[in-house]
């Protein structure tokens, strides 16, 4: 399935969850927040959360900024 | 001299926002350094306790090789305080609060600031009252960037806001406070803090934000593109602590002519 991550689309295989997904970035472990369709998924649903085609994921962190 | 020295200043109130006491009266942001090294040394040497942070895509910003910005300033040792820079609705800004909020654990201390164009990054005053209200409703404390208009700024604190932070100047210009008496207006008829956010350009521009009555300075430019950064910072330091200090101390009236110092009576001449 095609999953819009961070603006560019991504193939993931079909049942993939978030926690596959930060796994694949080489995110994992890493202080980070994700939303899908503008909505907020908190860290411990990660695991559980599936992702369907189409789904538009953002996975943001903290960066330099004033 | 033994005893001038020990004489004791009574003790300042130190700044409190919403509910949290700070020694420093400093906060500075974290963007514009060459590294995270750079980064980490320059707000130790600034004793900044409240540090911003912004908030972006992952695969943005940052080089794959440098250490994680949070485990320089951790969580642990500063507030951090994420804003919403980049945010030019109301709706970005409140989407990158909750992001902010589940970045950090549930940490609901956010700065507020909707730009309105590129050019100025004046800010959004409109956006910015629709985005304060939506999020003070969802529970976040809301320290809020705004323009020196006293009446807004009244506002902002009536709907809640935990902080007000007018800009000096446009952000990253250096120019220094613009508009003295709008921020000395803001600051008489607060009841919450007032941190002047943007526009510092060197030291003497924080010290007059502080004798003006600023509870505290927000910077982030004026010390990132200084020639030496860690230096600028320990100046930056030194310059909030002396506007303070003078603040509290109460400056002489300011007179047309002279007035001697030395007492006439007694001349020999």
């Amino acid at each position: 399935m095609q999953v819009q991550v961070n603006g560019d689309q991504m193939e993931l295989p079909s049942g993939a969850t978030i926690a596959t997904l930060i796994e694949k970035m080489a995110l994992a472990g890493k202080r980070l927040a994700v939303e899908v369709n503008e909505d907020i998924v908190p860290r411990s649903r990660h695991p559980e959360f599936t992702l369907s085609d189409g789904d538009r994921v953002e996975v943001v962190h903290a960066i330099g900024g004033g | 001299m033994t005893e001038t020295s020990e004489l004791q200043l009574p003790e300042d109130r130190p700044l409190e926002i919403a509910g949290r006491v700070y020694q420093s009266r400093l906060l500075v942001g974290t963007g514009k350094y060459r590294d995270m090294m750079e980064t980490g040394h320059a707000i130790e040497s600034s004793g900044a306790e409240i540090v911003t942070v912004a908030v972006r895509r992952t695969n943005l910003g940052q080089n794959p090789d440098e250490p994680n910005l949070l485990d320089v300033i951790s969580p642990s040792s500063y507030t951090i305080l994420p804003n919403t820079a980049g945010c030019y609705t109301a709706k970005d800004a409140v989407r990158t609060c909750k992001l902010a909020r589940e970045l950090l654990d549930g940490h609901d201390l956010v700065k507020l600031e909707v730009l309105g164009e590129e050019k100025t990054l004046y800010p959004n005053m409109t956006e910015t009252l629709v985005a304060a209200e939506e999020l003070i409703k969802d529970g976040f404390k809301v320290m809020v960037y705004c323009s020196d208009d006293p009446l807004l700024a009244k506002r902002l604190e009536e709907m809640g806001c935990v902080a007000i932070m007018p800009l000096g100047a446009p952000i990253g210009s250096g120019l220094g406070i613009q508009n003295r008496y709008n921020i000395r207006l803001i600051v008489e008829n607060a009841n919450v803090p007032v941190l002047v956010d943007a526009g510092v350009g060197t030291a003497s521009d924080a010290t007059i934000a502080m004798e003006l009555g600023c509870d505290g300075v927000l910077m982030n430019t004026a010390i990132a593109q200084a020639k030496d950064p860690i230096r600028m910072a320990n100046a930056m330091r030194l310059a909030i602590e002396s506007g303070r200090e003078a603040y509290l101390a109460g400056r002489m009236p300011k007179k047309l002519y002279a007035s001697a110092s030395s007492p006439i009576d007694g001349t020999f001449f």
